[in-house]
């Protein structure tokens, strides 16, 4: 395996009494396809906000490129290449689609604090913008405040945003949680399409999803790592089975 | 300004828009001609539009609330009077030095202000407003206390013009700075610096979630927030020669506000428009029933926020739209 991309290890959270991360090493190899699953309560969301750096982690590191970002702010994390989707829309109500491409790719240029030049009269950032809204199929959007658009078009938009901060790794959080079904269909073919280069990983409930798209999966339960490997190996495992469907289950 | 949407639709209604302004402006400064006898309240809205569009820069833009920011007024007010009295009555240098002392006060507590949510910020910057007032209160050796600062003299400005009774130099001083702070805004809300500071105000989490450093943001525009108001409260201690503790009172931290509800916050002629009604109405109330106005400014306040200030804004809209479509047509006619 080439070095990984992402990597974290004996990375642990506590709150209080309360163990919520324990012990987690991951690797993610350069172009990655990797699926983090697991039962409710499992410390998904927990994982997702250290490796974004929401949350302080109690012990253990994170790294990126082979550089420790253990101690950096979210904020110097995504410019590092480690950009993140919600589960739950997180949106600029009030902007619009090409507003919110365009932020992103300012502060990905480093252009984000400049005071004294227009917003988008640069044409690199412009050409990005409508690059990014095409692959997305937001083009005819542009101009459209998120508030305004339909579920599945923000939860697009939430996929192309954090594009838009060309990250090396992306951490995709329950990207078709509330896609009602008839918009289903063009978020998972997105998904599929993102370019390879980029390593993804994946927090998701739904197994058909989580199959179709990952080829390692790492299965999380009462925050420590349960088993991890190549999603035909997983998709057999009798442990899985047991957390996810509860200890005799003959299956 | 977005190539993907300056549809031939938009563009007419642009064109409008920048007929309104310019004749805004026109009107502003015809006033000295138009109304003499009015500039010494027309100054006075000039300097409340500032202190308005200052607010707007932090409320309307970041999302940042303060039931303080007279504190800045005053701190520029209480400088700049200090500096003609005791150092050089020259205005200009005078509106300098108080603007580099309100961007560092307001540099320096930004890091206070800008910590948690929007309830402690309105502690916070409450308390520092009441803190610099009993400061100024108890300094009276320095401030003149309850007494005011008096012995104030300016210099002419540029060294031309005299501050004359009637209040034409100060209307005109006041809306020149106002005209030149409002351009630099306007140019600061559309970069993308200004276009990070809505994303906050919208969503923080996302906005760091993409890179955005916020609380640096945040510093930055508190800091031009605090110069804008500074400049303001210079301008009131220079042009009215005289500085009380009435600048660093909560009633003009909250009167801003108010002038905000009224015009509107997220966009800039929201202080101007704030500004003019807020003084007319008070100005006018107060002569019709001087006992009484503060009711019937209250009623109205509470009447307009009831049926929605949006609609100034939409009226707005609607006109300059009516002027764009309306010259379109005269232009197509054969």
């Amino acid at each position: 395996m080439t070095s990984p991309v992402l990597e974290t290890r004996g990375l642990t959270k506590r709150f209080g009494g309360l163990t919520a991360t324990r012990d987690v090493s991951l690797q993610l190899a350069p172009g990655a396809r990797h699926a983090l699953i697991g039962p409710n309560g499992a410390g998904k969301t927990t994982f997702v906000n250290l490796l974004t750096g929401i949350f302080p982690a109690s012990s253990g590191t994170t790294s990126l490129d082979g550089r420790d970002i253990t101690r950096l702010k979210p904020e110097a994390r995504v410019r590092r290449g480690l950009a993140r989707t919600f589960q739950i829309n997180q949106l600029f109500a009030n902007l619009t689609v090409f507003e919110t491409l365009g932020l992103a790719v300012n502060e990905q240029r480093g252009h984000g604090g400049r005071l004294w030049t227009s917003f988008a009269g640069n044409r690199e950032t412009q050409s990005r913008i409508e690059a990014l809204a095409g692959d997305f199929g937001l083009t005819d959007l542009l101009g459209t405040r998120t508030v305004e658009l339909a579920y599945g078009r923000q939860r697009l938009l939430e996929i192309a945003t954090a594009f838009a901060c060309r990250p090396r790794v992306l951490l995709l959080d329950e990207p078709a949680a509330g896609v009602p079904e008839a918009e289903r269909h063009d978020l998972l073919a997105t998904i599929a399409r993102l370019p390879r280069e980029v390593a993804i990983l994946l927090i998701e409930h739904d197994m058909d999803l989580v199959f179709s798209f990952a080829e390692t999966i790492t299965v999380l339960v009462e925050g420590a790592v349960l088993t991890s490997g190549p999603a035909a190996q997983i998709a057999e495992d009798r442990q899985v089975k047991a957390a996810y469907l509860g200890e005799d289950a003959h299956v | 300004m977005h190539s993907a949407q300056d549809s031939t639709a938009i563009r007419p209604v642009m064109r409008g828009r920048t007929a309104l302004e310019l004749a805004f402006w026109l009107l502003a400064f015809a006033a000295i001609l138009l109304f003499p006898r009015k500039l010494i309240i027309l100054n006075e809205i000039a300097i409340l539009a500032l202190f308005a569009l200052s607010l707007d820069l932090i409320l309307g833009y970041a999302g940042v609330l303060s039931l303080g920011h007279a504190a800045f007024l005053g701190l520029g007010a209480y400088t700049a009077g200090l500096f003609a009295k005791h150092m050089n009555g020259d205005p200009l240098t005078g509106l300098a030095v108080s603007a580099a002392v309100t961007g560092l006060a307001g540099f320096l507590s930004s890091f206070l202000v800008l910590r948690g949510t929007d309830l402690t910020r309105l502690m916070v910057t409450l308390g520092l407003a009441l803190l610099l007032g009993e400061a100024a209160n108890k300094a009276s050796w320095l401030t003149g206390g309850a007494d005011g600062l008096q012995g104030i003299t300016m210099q002419p400005l540029l060294g031309q013009f005299a501050f004359d009774l009637a209040g034409r130099t100060a209307y005109l001083y006041s809306l020149v700075t106002l005209l030149i702070l409002f351009l630099i805004a306007r140019v600061i809300v559309a970069s993308p610096f200004g276009m990070a500071l809505r994303a906050i105000r919208d969503n923080p989490l996302r906005a760091r979630a993409i890179g955005v450093p916020v609380s640096h943001r945040l510093v930055t525009v508190y800091t031009i927030a605090a110069v804008y108001a500074g400049i303001a409260g210079a301008l009131l201690a220079q042009t009215t020669q005289f500085v009380s503790l009435d600048v660093l009172e909560l009633h003009r931290s909250a009167d801003v506000l108010l002038v905000l509800v009224i015009g509107g916050t997220g966009y800039l002629y929201g202080g101007i428009i704030g500004a003019l009604a807020f003084k007319l109405l008070q100005d006018a109330i107060a002569s019709a029933t001087p006992q009484y106005w503060q009711f019937w400014i209250g009623l109205l306040l509470v009447i307009l926020v009831l049926t929605g200030r949006e609609r100034i804004r939409a009226a707005l809209t609607g006109i300059s739209r009516r002027l764009a479509f309306g010259r379109a047509t005269a232009g197509s006619a054969p």
